[in-house]
């Protein structure tokens, strides 16, 4: 750290930043106070229509290749939550491709804060908290109709999975939308695999291909942020038999994608070149 | 006059087969959300074989028709409500007011021209994919193709008949963004793409069968699975029909309510 002894101080200024942006977004949206009131309970509500797919599909079976619909709700809260997170927290970034055609970007770069902190606080919307609400509601209600029993290992488990979650979703959000320094508008690459990702850890793991499981794992690790921590609460076994240490391993997970996710930014901003330019 | 909106279709359909990296990656994330549906369809099914009156493989079919489906005919939104919204926002609109032509056949004209472009590519593009990966059941009969163009025409106007009211909240809302993001779970949920209406119990079954939204999705499959035939294949047209001219009629009324409304900025 020595030869960077601005690191934890620059971290700092970029959460500082992004704080401060959001905070300017919450105002305006607050100078329209009912407007807003209704949008989030509208957007709550409606979300739920979201989990009467899976209740539908339930009211034809008591069991989706083999998980209950406590355990499948137990999947559905965990990804919503961690994706809704990610979402409320840099879901913004993936505006990157029209700042890039439109040359707003440079705007963003010449300004005394990090961009990406700026980016990923641009038009925050607290609309979007609507789906957290729900994602909490149906993991809560998931964690009281689980049939598990509750050991301190198991409960401690439940926020390290939400957390390293939320990072890994974050780490994907941006990660992937560097893509759209060169692809511009290539926009839904990143819809495929932050939203998609996120509908397919909502479904068990034996509901897919053997190969799309391992893909996940070992290619876009999706399956850390809560398949295989999962498997560890609900106490089950694993679809591709892999050793035991893999459903603690999210944390390892989280950090390789956010590294990841780092030099995907860097790469795609020094390769960066003004339009018009 | 028939020619200027031919020919404003003609436009859009050119101008969207410039976004050549957005078509190739809506694609993939057509074709990953359908293997994603389709999986949890065929684990619903290997639970209960012959569900909703469909086997497991016209089961798969219809997640990958309605995948088609879902971008030409704007079950997410989007289309020219995009380049509306925007308009409202700029004050544009009073330009488009001025003009000698309707200003609803203008965009009407403008999404069938969108609409064209998409079933060619993130229409027919994810359905080969899904015949790839999984067993398919598709009509060799030219026929029931013709039928299923018809039917998808007609989901789109139904379907334009509905963005077209959310963007006109606009003219009183002035972000009419709000609006729109719950049209859209709300078009995906009751349009059958998520999950084939015939799943749906009892009263929310009726009620999801009598909304326009069944005309988008869950009609035209019904066609290209030919579950509707002859005179059942007739009523199905009807409804669309019905529905598609009461929206546009609708829009109309709303629209001349709306431009009452219109202050232009700086005026």
């Amino acid at each position: 750290m020595a030869e960077h002894p601005g690191t934890v101080a620059r971290a700092g200024w970029a959460v500082r930043s992004w704080w401060l942006i959001t905070g300017m977004w919450v105002r305006s949206t607050m100078a329209y106070r009912a407007s807003f009131a209704i949008s989030l309970a509208a957007n709550t509500l409606i979300t739920f229509l979201d989990f009467a797919v899976l209740l539908l599909m339930f009211s034809h079976t008591r069991q989706l290749a083999g998980w209950t619909l406590a355990e499948t709700g137990f999947l559905y809260g965990t990804s919503s939550v961690a994706l809704g997170a990610a979402n409320v927290l840099v879901g913004s970034v993936g505006g990157l491709g029209e700042r890039v055609r439109s040359g707003s970007l440079d705007t963003m770069l010449i300004r005394p804060a990090p961009a990406l902190a700026q980016l990923a606080a641009e038009r925050f919307s607290l609309r979007r908290l609507g789906r957290l609400v729900q994602a909490f509601a149906v993991l809560g209600w998931s964690l009281t109709a689980l049939d598990v029993h509750w050991s301190w290992d198991r409960v401690l488990m439940v926020p390290v999975l939400l957390l390293c979650g939320t990072v890994i979703f974050c780490a994907l959000f941006v990660g992937c939308s560097c893509v759209q320094f060169w692809w511009g508008d290539a926009a839904e690459l990143q819809n495929a695999v932050t939203y998609g990702g996120a509908t397919v850890l909502q479904y068990p793991p034996t509901v897919f291909a053997r190969e799309l499981v391992a893909g996940t794992v070992f290619g876009v690790p999706l399956a850390f942020v809560n398949w295989l921590p999962a498997l560890h609460v609900l106490g089950r076994s694993d679809p591709l038999g892999l050793p035991v240490a893999f459903r603690f391993a999210s944390p390892l997970a989280a950090a390789l994608c956010v590294l990841a996710a780092g030099l995907a930014w860097r790469a795609g901003l020094r390769a960066y070149r003004s339009t018009g330019s | 006059m028939g020619g200027v909106y031919l020919s404003v279709a003609r436009g859009a359909f050119r101008r969207y087969s410039t976004y050549r990296a957005a078509t190739l990656a809506g694609t993939v994330t057509n074709t990953v959300f359908g293997v994603i549906l389709a999986s949890t369809m065929l684990a619903l099914w290997r639970a209960r074989p012959g569900l909703g009156g469909y086997d497991a493989a016209q089961a798969v079919t219809y997640i990958w028709i309605s995948q088609g489906l879902l971008v030409t005919v704007a079950v997410w939104g989007g289309g020219f409500q995009d380049d509306l919204q925007a308009r409202f926002r700029s004050g544009d609109i009073a330009v488009d007011l001025y003009r000698p032509v309707d200003f609803q056949g203008w965009w009407l004209a403008t999404d069938l021209g969108r609409a064209g472009y998409q079933l060619l590519t993130r229409g027919a593009l994810p359905m080969l994919a899904g015949a790839a990966l999984f067993d398919l059941v598709l009509p060799a009969d030219p026929l029931v193709w013709a039928e299923f163009l018809l039917s998808v025409a007609l989901a789109v106007v139904v379907s334009f008949g509905l963005r077209f009211l959310a963007t006109l909240t606009g003219f009183w809302l002035h972000e009419s963004e709000g609006v729109r993001a719950a049209m859209t779970v709300v078009s995906m949920f009751f349009s059958g793409m998520l999950l084939p209406l015939a799943l749906f119990p009892g009263l929310l079954g009726d009620l999801a069968r009598v909304l326009p939204f069944s005309a988008m999705v869950q009609l035209p499959t019904d066609v290209l699975l030919r579950r509707r035939t002859g005179t059942g294949l007739l009523a199905l047209y009807g409804f669309q029909l019905a529905w598609g001219a009461a929206l546009l009629a609708i829009g109309r009324a709303g629209q001349a309510l709306a431009v009452r409304r219109v202050v232009v900025q700086g005026g």
